[in-house]
């Protein structure tokens, strides 16, 4: 009976077309924000930041980039790792280049660099689909991190070939380096990942969204009654793009510190961020987070239960994970393909009706 | 004959106005096969014109030439006076010619709303910035629009199902959705490939009564392609007729009806 929507009857188009239209949605949404920026920073602890709290908000970012680019606008991408490396370069080269800005604005800068080279890899997408389009941006996976990886300037002629984030504060909390508390690394993310989510929802769901989605649902049809494909596609390309490379450049100078191009950002990454996205839902950006926390969390939850508890060997653990994740994909893929967030909705639309299914 | 500038009433009073759109000696190929040959023809202001014609005769290629999916061979088209240079459709649908599709080409993972609001691009213009945040120009343009596009949905009778994606609804009301799509443009011209095909009867008297109703109060000059011919007569103000590519009539209903080579070509071939 506590889920409900009758008599929440809707007298303006703006409340129709709002983000969570069902009362009960919207208190649970602002209750989530109010825990996430006013109970969580004061109770984690380092192992909780670094092992879920910060690879769930930044893959939730990278996410939604690819979620816009596959989900809504229907365009295949296999080149995240490297979007993700170029908004990692672009922010080491502005935080060494420019010590004397924030580095607010610089993670800023760097998913604008990023969008541009998305856009740059992106005009094959306007000769070619599926497929294809999946291989040229293969290609531009590893001729990225081939760039990074043999081009000096990139790394500043580091020795070991690698970035190492300076430390750098937001008013006088140290936001990256050895010095950074968790809650602070945390907080720093945290306003990303929900400001990057309403950009992201209120793009999908306004107009831009309404062309990507007719784009990827019959492109012919799109064009014909007014969409320019060329500018849809490349917009998407270019949003994609520009969360992806936030994402890399918090992954870069917030998460890890330091960045060894190919073992970071490479193929695996591309396609880790993918699975995500399907089994988080394809088109959804609620999915987008539910398929992060979901594998960001697996691998955790089976070390602690199966090395931890049943005292498996670590690497029979990670090899069972392989098997997991590859099973759901191919679950998600053929029973699924609107993955977590369709099952969330149809439990919803189920206890919506609850007692009285009709 | 007709006048070029003046227009002309019709029977039942519906003032007809000039010469909005004019094909001017279209011919169209595809490798050896000549879709089209040198076919000449005009709409004029807030009339329905139907192309009719057997089986692969052209009639969609013409439409597609219309809508600036094909380019012909030879031949231009004129629109509001003007030569029309080579377009790509989506320019073409920029300059207010909407059109549906003889097989239903819909955006099916989107509901009935958003489809029909897709329809409304041209009239649309705030930036992706204003979008991101939702405010200013953006949300308003959402709300005026919302509400025009309701009145679609309204004058359509398809507010049951605003909410449903398309994917789920059977043909019939694909169909409606489709037409409240291209209306939502607010076109000045509306192409309409066979809106009534594979409908039953009932269907296909509320989708005559939505055209004709279309015509009446907004006042948009159609142009229809139709196989029912019972259909044709009632709708239309003037009839092109195909056959293999080739127009062998156009008039009123009445002239074509008693034009020798249309009953040959077309009406025989309709009632063996
Ligand atoms: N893209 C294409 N490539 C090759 N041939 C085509 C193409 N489109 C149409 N044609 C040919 O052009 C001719 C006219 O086809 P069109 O679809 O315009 O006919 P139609 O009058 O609409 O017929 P129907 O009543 O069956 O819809 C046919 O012979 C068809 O095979
Ligand atoms: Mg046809």
């Amino acid at each position: 009976m506590f889920y409900r929507e009758a008599g929440d009857f809707k007298t303006s188009y703006v409340a129709d077309s709002q983000t969570f239209p069902i009362k009960f949605d919207r208190f649970r949404y602002y209750a989530v924000l109010l825990v996430a920026f006013a109970v969580v920073p004061f109770v984690i602890n380092d192992y909780w930041v670094n092992a879920v709290f910060l690879p769930f908000l930044i893959y939730s970012i990278a996410a939604i980039g690819l979620n816009i680019l596959v989900g809504y606008c229907g365009q295949v991408s296999l080149g995240t790792g490297g979007f993700m490396a170029v908004g990692a370069y672009a922010c080491y080269k502005l935080m060494t280049g420019f010590p004397e800005v924030s580095i607010f604005v610089h993670v800023i800068i760097s998913g604008g660099i990023t969008a541009g080279v998305c856009v740059l890899f992106g005009l094959p997408s306007l000769r070619i689909k599926g497929f294809y389009l999946a291989v040229a941006t293969l290609a531009a996976q590893f001729f990225l991190v081939w760039l990074f990886n043999r081009v000096g300037w990139f790394y500043n002629y580091s020795a070991s070939g690698q970035i190492n984030a300076p430390e750098r504060t937001v008013l006088g909390v140290p936001i990256t380096g050895a010095e950074t508390a968790p809650w602070a690394a945390y907080l720093f993310c945290l306003v990303f990942t929900v400001v990057c989510a309403l950009v992201a929802r209120n793009l999908t769901r306004g107009m831009q969204g309404r062309q990507w989605m007719a784009i990827r649902d019959m492109d012919i049809a799109a064009e014909i009654i007014g969409v320019n494909p060329l500018k849809a596609k490349l917009s998407a390309f270019a949003v994609s793009g520009f969360f992806v490379g936030i994402a890399g450049a918090l992954f870069f100078a917030v998460y890890l510190g330091a960045v060894e191009v190919g073992e970071v950002f490479g193929i695996n990454k591309s396609f880790l961020v993918l699975f995500m996205v399907i089994i988080g839902g394809l088109g959804s950006i609620f999915g987008s987070f539910a398929g992060a926390a979901f594998l960001v969390l697996l691998p955790v939850l089976l070390k602690n239960v199966l090395v931890g508890g049943l005292g498996w060997p670590t690497d029979l653990a990670a090899h069972f994970e392989f098997i997991i994740v590859g099973g759901l994909i191919v679950i998600f893929l053929v029973a699924e393909p609107h993955g977590l967030a369709q099952l969330w909705r149809v439990a919803k639309e189920k206890l919506r009706l609850w007692p009285f299914p009709h | 004959m007709l006048d070029q500038t003046e227009g002309y009433t019709t029977e039942d009073g519906r003032k007809i106005g000039g010469v909005v759109m004019e094909m001017k000696n279209i011919t169209l190929r595809f490798g050896g096969v000549v879709a089209i040959q040198d076919i000449s023809f005009d709409v004029r202001e807030g009339e329905i014109r139907a192309i009719i014609g057997p089986n692969g005769a052209g009639k969609s290629s013409m439409l597609n030439v219309i809508s600036g999916f094909y380019n012909p061979q030879e031949g231009e088209v004129w629109y509001k006076g003007e030569k029309r240079p080579q377009m790509k459709p989506y320019q073409v649908a920029q300059q207010g010619i909407a059109r549906t599709f003889q097989n239903i080409a819909l955006f099916e993972g989107m509901s009935v709303l958003d489809n029909v609001m897709t329809g409304r691009i041209r009239q649309m213009k705030s930036g992706l910035f204003s979008q991101s945040f939702w405010k200013g120009k953006a949300e308003r343009e959402e709300v005026e629009n919302r509400a025009f596009v309701e009145r679609i949905i309204d004058f359509l009778e398809i507010q049951h199902i605003r909410k449903t994606p398309v994917g789920r609804l059977p043909y019939g009301l694909k169909k409606r959705v489709e037409l409240a799509r291209a209306l939502a443009a607010e076109p000045s011209i509306l192409l309409l490939d066979e809106p009534m095909a594979g409908m039953n009867v009932e269907e296909k008297e509320d989708m005559s009564r939505f055209v004709l109703d279309v015509n009446d109060e907004f006042g948009t000059t159609i142009v229809l392609i139709e196989h029912d011919m019972g259909v044709v007569m009632d709708l239309s103000d003037r009839v092109v007729v195909m056959d293999y590519g080739k127009k062998i009539g156009d008039g009123t209903p009445d002239e074509v009806r008693s034009n020798q080579a249309v009953i040959d070509a077309y009406l025989g071939v309709a009632h063996d």
